[in-house]
């Protein structure tokens, strides 16, 4: 691994420790911090996919919403101890993954882009459909997953490093996996499957533990997402939100992990700045999409690395 | 459910399909022939229906607002593919993908910035507006009847052009080779250039028929373009055939499943969680059938390229 590789995540994570005491420590900063973490994790969950296994699934959304509707069932079951919820919820999006995924994965190209969407859409619509759960209303939480029984998570401050150290987990994580034996079958099968397989490696099965894998951590990511915003609602599973999360993978580019997680934060910021200039800020962000798949290569990271 | 009942479902259902199949034509012409994934082409929908109520306000009649909307149409069909679409066709579909994912949210904002959130109507004209008795007892809506009727029409047209004519000569060719057509002397990019506008234009007028029964709204485009992405998949990319079968297909088993899955749930179920379930299920129907062609024929049923 190259300095700058850790250098730069390195430097996010310190500032984001330190951000609360240096004058984001309000509330509204650090639900837009948590925000952006969030969606962070998601992005490097799906980051393993595209830029690992070169497998673009347009229907991540999804995970993060079996994640989110994990927490609602329980809590609507009154189950909320975090060490019940959170096993319980990783465990339902890897298993929603790894259904899915084997019958995407037989696929490849536009095809396999696709079938995401389609099963995304599935998903959106069984959450639109779930009335128990308030149907397309969503749903509001009774309160925040507890920890030992005790509603430490209620409390900013404890929200904010949790989601930080989630996040550097997921990150780790998703960097050691990249790096190892698995890591390397998964990036040449990318690069060139017939070979892949002439060296003895079945890419179908490597592709697959990387879409399940990445299934836990965005399910991960939906947990901490139902309980920042206290509720769900099947709006966070539409196929424009897996776009958005694609977007921000090739925003932060695609080069590691640390790229996605940029892009991420990017993403909110900008979506929170542009939509306090006005109300019509789609009309900014669309073009700047544009305009970043036209001239943004490498993503940010790419920037970055230029000497 | 009575006879009459399945048979106004299915009517619908063909219906849905044909306007199904207008959008899905163009989506998978250019699909096929430049190998573009546009996700913007479900606006296109969407801002032919604006544009055909737009008109039809404007000069007070529905058939002048039709016919307005199909320059129109090709007009912004063009100039999305001069500012945005000409700069992706050797880019990877990632870049494809979101690239026009970046034109959905600019058009589906501008046109909320333009003509406000409030769903606008487009009025059906006199002409169309009664029914027909079509069995005993049965008042199916006129203009359901000659939307089914243009629908058919434009396909036999799109079939003249792609299967008898020298510029669908091109198209089809492209669809298999695209390389091969350009290496033997033919324009590829003005190849390209046409296709997409009429992809555009047919995707508009899909619009402005289904305006007056529908609500003309930002986003409607949206889950119309998923559906004609599934028809796509299921008809076998660049394959205009393909497209009006599994249109059809994809009508039949959408409207038909809203209809009958509820009734059907009965069968097992309690009638409040079969109703739930009856839901979920037909919205999820065609997603399944399509997971289900594509796990037996992976390039989907009539497959152009070889």
């Amino acid at each position: 691994m190259r300095w700058r590789d850790a250098a730069v995540p390195l430097a996010i994570f310190a500032a984001l420790a330190v951000a609360p005491f240096i004058g984001f420590g309000q509330g509204y900063s650090l639900t837009l911090l948590s925000r952006g973490m969030i969606f962070g994790m998601a992005a490097i969950s799906l980051s393993l996919l595209v830029g690992g296994g070169g497998l673009i699934s347009l229907g991540h959304a999804a995970m993060l919403g079996v994640g989110a509707y994990a927490v609602v069932v329980l809590d609507h079951a009154r189950i909320t101890e975090a060490w019940m919820v959170v096993p319980i919820a990783v465990l339902a999006a890897a298993g929603f993954a790894t259904l899915t995924g084997a019958i995407a994965i037989r696929t490849s190209g536009v095809h396999f882009i696709m079938i995401t969407l389609a099963f995304g859409q599935m998903a959106f619509f069984t959450a639109s459909s779930l009335s128990i759960y308030g149907g397309d209303d969503g749903y509001t939480l009774y309160g925040r997953t507890t920890l030992f029984g005790t509603r430490a998570l209620e409390g900013r401050l404890f929200f904010h490093f949790t989601c930080l150290a989630l996040l550097i987990g997921c990150w780790a994580l998703v960097q050691a996996l990249l790096n190892s034996r698995f890591g390397r079958v998964l990036q040449a099968a990318r690069e060139n499957e017939t070979r892949t397989r002439a060296v003895g490696f079945e890419p179908y099965r490597y592709r697959l533990v990387a879409y399940a894998i990445a299934g836990a951590i965005g399910g991960l990511a939906g947990v901490l997402l139902a309980n920042g915003t206290e509720f769900v609602a099947p709006s966070y599973l539409t196929w424009q939100r897996s776009g958005d999360l694609l977007f921000m993978v090739i925003l932060g580019g695609v080069g590691g992990p640390h790229g996605a997680l940029m892009g991420a934060l990017a993403f909110i910021l900008i979506e929170d700045w542009l939509a306090k200039l006005t109300e019509h800020w789609r009309l900014i962000f669309g073009p700047v999409l544009i305009l970043c798949v036209f001239f943004l290569r490498g993503g940010i990271a790419g920037v970055l690395r230029r000497d | 459910m009575n006879t009459t009942l399945l048979f106004v479902q299915a009517l619908n259902g063909l219906q849905f399909g044909i306007l199904l199949f207008l959008v899905a034509a163009g989506l998978t012409l250019v699909f096929g022939v430049m190998d573009f994934i546009n996700l913007a082409h479900g606006v296109q929908y969407m801002l032919g229906a604006y544009l055909g109520a737009f008109f039809a306000a404007m000069t007070g009649s529905f058939w002048l607002g039709l016919l307005l909307t199909l320059p129109a149409a090709l007009g912004f069909g063009l100039l999305l593919e001069f500012l945005v679409f000409r700069h992706l066709y050797e880019r990877d579909h990632l870049s494809q993908v979101l690239a026009t994912f970046g034109v959905i949210l600019f058009l589906n904002q501008g046109v909320k910035a333009v003509f406000g959130t409030a769903p606008m109507q487009m009025p059906m004209p006199d002409l169309l507006s009664g029914g027909v008795t079509v069995m005993d007892g049965l008042l199916y809506p006129t203009y359901r009847i000659a939307i089914l009727a243009v629908g058919l029409a434009t396909a036999g047209l799109l079939w003249f052009l792609v299967e008898r004519t020298r510029v669908g000569m091109l198209v089809r060719a492209g669809a298999s080779n695209a390389p091969m057509v350009s290496a033997l002397g033919v324009d590829i990019r003005r190849l390209f250039m046409l296709v997409f506008g009429f992809g555009a234009m047919l995707a508009g007028f899909a619009g402005a028929l289904a305006a007056p029964i529908l609500s003309v709204e930002p986003g409607m485009g949206d889950n119309l373009l998923i559906l004609a992405f599934v028809v796509i998949v299921i008809g076998g990319i660049g394959s205009v055939r393909g497209a009006f079968i599994a249109a059809l297909l994809v009508g039949l088993v959408e409207t038909l499943g809203r209809g009958l899955m509820p009734d059907l749930m009965r069968l097992f179920l309690d009638p409040s969680a079969a109703r739930q379930t009856g839901a979920a299920l037909a919205s999820m129907l065609v997603y399944i059938v399509m997971a289900a062609i594509l796990t037996f024929r992976p390039a989907g049923l009539f497959p152009a390229r070889r």
